[in-house]
């Protein structure tokens, strides 16, 4: 099995621990893990931004990146559901859809690929999860609220493994955090009102650690909480599996 | 009332100001949101009745041109009088000679989105004739001179306390009174006078049936019978979208309808129109108003299955945070921003960005329309349409050209990260930069990822 680590560019420059837990925490799983060093970005910024058209460039790389794998996992749901829904390319569009179908957030991978039953790691503290929209909504890591289906989630599936953990409830466990790409910078305001929603359902529920399945989402509301100088730390979900953190 | 134009970002961020405001308008349509998903768990199978209405609205616009036929060949033979209406200006003239005809004056009208969208109220008090909103919501909007904010709950963003000052304002309401109870009553006995002295009345339509050439308005304060039954001319107007090829697909939206809307199982009246009281005079405008540009764009057709039910606006995070009238269209929230670019892309280019596409319209649509899809989709178009402003053009003209070349990226992420180290004040304080004003940029960490996987390729094997 050849797995490839897809590293999303500002995990990649902000956040290199999150990718050092992700690999380790692979490696602990006993998967062989490359980080091909040509990656970049999965062009979302662009494309979300309404610039889809200047990503031929961008999915091009990945393409180059990523070919010849089993499997492209990546530590964010929101840049794998980018990827599985918009990596084209005209001049080689079945090597794109070759990527397209091979690439796995985290999560998922360990849940549906790996087949992970059990976790050798633990972490102290009352933790709150927030499953970012398009890991939980477009990737389907969990169900959502607005839907009449079984309750499932992997993400918590997997932190249910943890020894000493205790997940905290939330009110509105699903609400959008407010990221939202250019989003939080065009529409600030709401943008950061949003992102307090969450935070304060967090302190109500007396929640210590804050963690999440996409660095983004978790990006802007570690924004909010040390402006505010809340007693909340914040974790990817693979620092906390890793067991390292 | 129509809008002047303030674009979204910007209207809303005057409504997030207001936080005591913004934090109750959002918990009063979370509320209703949860009212939604209580009552959808009743429904047994909540999730194949949404596929059920969605297929019945697919097949109907494959078909609409036969449905509409078939819909305005058996009203007529109802003894319904239909006219056809390519746009606003046309339904509005169609309407305003209809009521000219039998001199009327006075006019009551239902909750009308569509009437909304043609802006029919000011083109009719123009030509010097009243028209009175009878829905609740409605009539306190349009006492105070606004657009409804929301397409059901048009005065979901007006406090009981501002009602009680209007009504002591315009209907003689004790003043400092705000006993929903009592302004109720006062508003019933305020239209029941504007009922029993009305010329004609206007509906909307929620369905037309193709099989029977009647139509079904939904309502909870019975206000479109009362208007439709005392005045000798009921004219309602539809958007050729409305129409619905049975009687027995009734049986799926109905009970789709109110529970999405405001979690009831089904709204108070449903009321099925089928001809003319004897002596009295039925018509119906059938009103086209683009959308059968919207039907020509196969990425946005689906929008044309939308029933009106509101469950977008209050399932939306961004909607609750920011109000209707940033939206600045009659129809707001996230289907107004898949509507809205369709009339006018230029009007409305800033809709499709009021989003973090998060999904949860999609989810909760009873009829199963991939609204955050079509919001990414009109994006593209918007850009490709050159309604993009030229500074964030060039940006991302930039940005691809980085992210295209591991080496440009690996470059630029350096400088980028030591830049916030040496100057953090740079890009967190100033203005300039949106993200700093309320929150922290990450801790700038001395290596990449990339860096530190050269470093360690080695032992990490
Ligand atoms: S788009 Fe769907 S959820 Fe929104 S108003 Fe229309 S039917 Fe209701």
């Amino acid at each position: 099995m050849r797995v490839a680590l897809f590293v999303p560019c500002y995990v990649d420059q902000f956040y290199p621990n999150v990718a050092i837990a992700t690999m380790q925490l692979l490696q602990n799983l006993g998967v062989d893990v490359d980080f091909p060093e040509q990656q970049t970005c999965c062009g979302q910024p662009m494309a979300n931004g309404g610039f889809e058209d200047y990503t031929a460039g961008c999915n091009k790389n990945f393409i180059r990146s990523f070919t010849g794998y089993d499997y492209v996992v990546s530590p964010s749901g929101s840049c794998v559901l980018h990827v599985k829904d918009h990596l084209h390319d005209a001049s080689n569009e079945a090597a794109a859809t070759t990527v397209r179908t091979r690439v796995y957030e985290l999560c998922e991978f360990l849940t549906d690929v790996l087949k992970v039953k059990q976790l050798d790691v633990s972490f102290r503290g009352r933790v709150a999860l927030h499953q970012g929209c398009h890991g939980q909504r477009g990737l389907q890591l969990g169900s959502s609220s607005e839907r009449m289906l079984p309750f499932f989630s992997k993400p918590m599936q997997l932190l249910q493994m943890v020894k000493d953990i205790e997940m905290v409830p939330l009110l509105r466990g699903d609400e959008c955090c407010g990221f939202g790409g250019t989003f939080c910078v065009t529409e600030e305001a709401v943008s950061a009102a949003m992102g307090n929603s969450k935070i304060s359902d967090y302190m109500q529920h007396n929640a210590q650690v804050l963690t999440g399945t996409d660095m983004s989402c978790l990006m802007h509301q570690e924004g909010l909480i040390r402006r505010q100088r809340l007693p909340i730390r914040v974790l990817h979900i693979a620092e906390i599996l890793c067991g390292n953190s | 009332m129509s809008f002047t134009h303030t674009s979204h970002p910007k209207a809303a961020a005057e409504f997030v100001q207001n936080t005591n405001r913004m934090n109750w308008h959002d918990e009063a349509l979370w509320f209703i949101r949860t009212k939604r998903d209580r009552i959808a768990q009743t429904v047994p199978d909540w999730e194949l009745l949404r596929q059920q209405a969605s297929e019945i609205k697919a097949h109907t616009l494959s078909k609409l041109d036969t449905y509409l036929q078939q819909f305005e060949e058996n009203a007529i033979a109802n003894g319904v009088t239909v006219h056809w209406a390519a746009d606003a200006a046309e339904h509005n003239a169609i309407v305003l000679k209809l009521l000219q005809k039998v001199g009327a004056t006075k006019i009551v009208k239902s909750k009308s989105m569509l009437t909304e969208e043609c802006h029919l109220n000011p083109f009719l008090e123009k030509q010097g004739i009243e028209v009175v909103d009878t829905d609740l919501g409605e009539r306190i909007v349009q006492l105070r001179n606004e657009p409804p904010s929301h397409i059901v709950l048009p005065a979901i963003h007006i406090k009981k306390e501002e009602v009680g000052q209007l009504f002591h304002e315009h209907l003689g309401t004790k003043k400092g009174s705000a006993d929903p109870q009592y302004l109720t009553n006062a508003a019933r006995e305020h239209l029941r006078q504007k009922f029993l002295a009305a010329d004609a009345a206007i509906t909307g339509v929620n369905f037309a049936v193709a099989e029977t050439g009647g139509f079904v308005v939904c309502t909870n304060e019975g206000n479109a019978d009362l208007g439709a039954h005392l005045a000798k001319l009921h004219i309602a107007c539809m958007g050729i979208e409305k129409v619905i090829p049975q009687t027995k697909d009734l049986g799926v939206f109905l009970r789709l309808l109110a529970r999405s809307a405001t979690g009831q199982a089904i709204t108070t009246y449903s009321s099925h129109f089928v001809k003319p009281a004897p002596g009295a005079e039925m018509h119906i405008v059938i009103v086209d108003n683009g959308r059968s540009t919207q039907l020509g764009r196969e990425d946005f057709r689906n929008s044309l299955k939308c029933i009106r039910c509101g469950a977008c606006m209050n399932t939306c995070p961004v909607y609750r945070r920011s109000g209707g009238h940033s939206y600045h269209n009659a129809v707001a929230g996230p289907i107004g921003a898949i509507l809205a670019p369709n009339i006018d892309m230029k009007e409305y280019a800033d809709l499709p960005f009021a989003s973090t596409l998060c999904g949860s319209c999609t989810d909760v649509c009873p009829v199963k329309i991939d609204i955050h899809n079509q919001l990414y989709k009109w994006r593209q178009v918007l850009t490709r349409e050159g309604h993009a402003p030229a500074a964030k053009k060039a940006g991302m003209k930039m940005m691809a050209s980085v992210l295209a070349s591991p080496k440009k990226f690996s470059f630029s992420g350096k400088m980028a990260r030591r830049m916030l180290r040496w100057f953090p004040k740079l890009a967190v304080n100033g203005t300039l930069n949106p993200w700093g004003r309320q929150r922290e940029l990450p801790k700038v960490p001395d290596q990449s990822f990339r860096e530190w996987y050269k470093q360690h390729k080695k032992e990490t094997k």
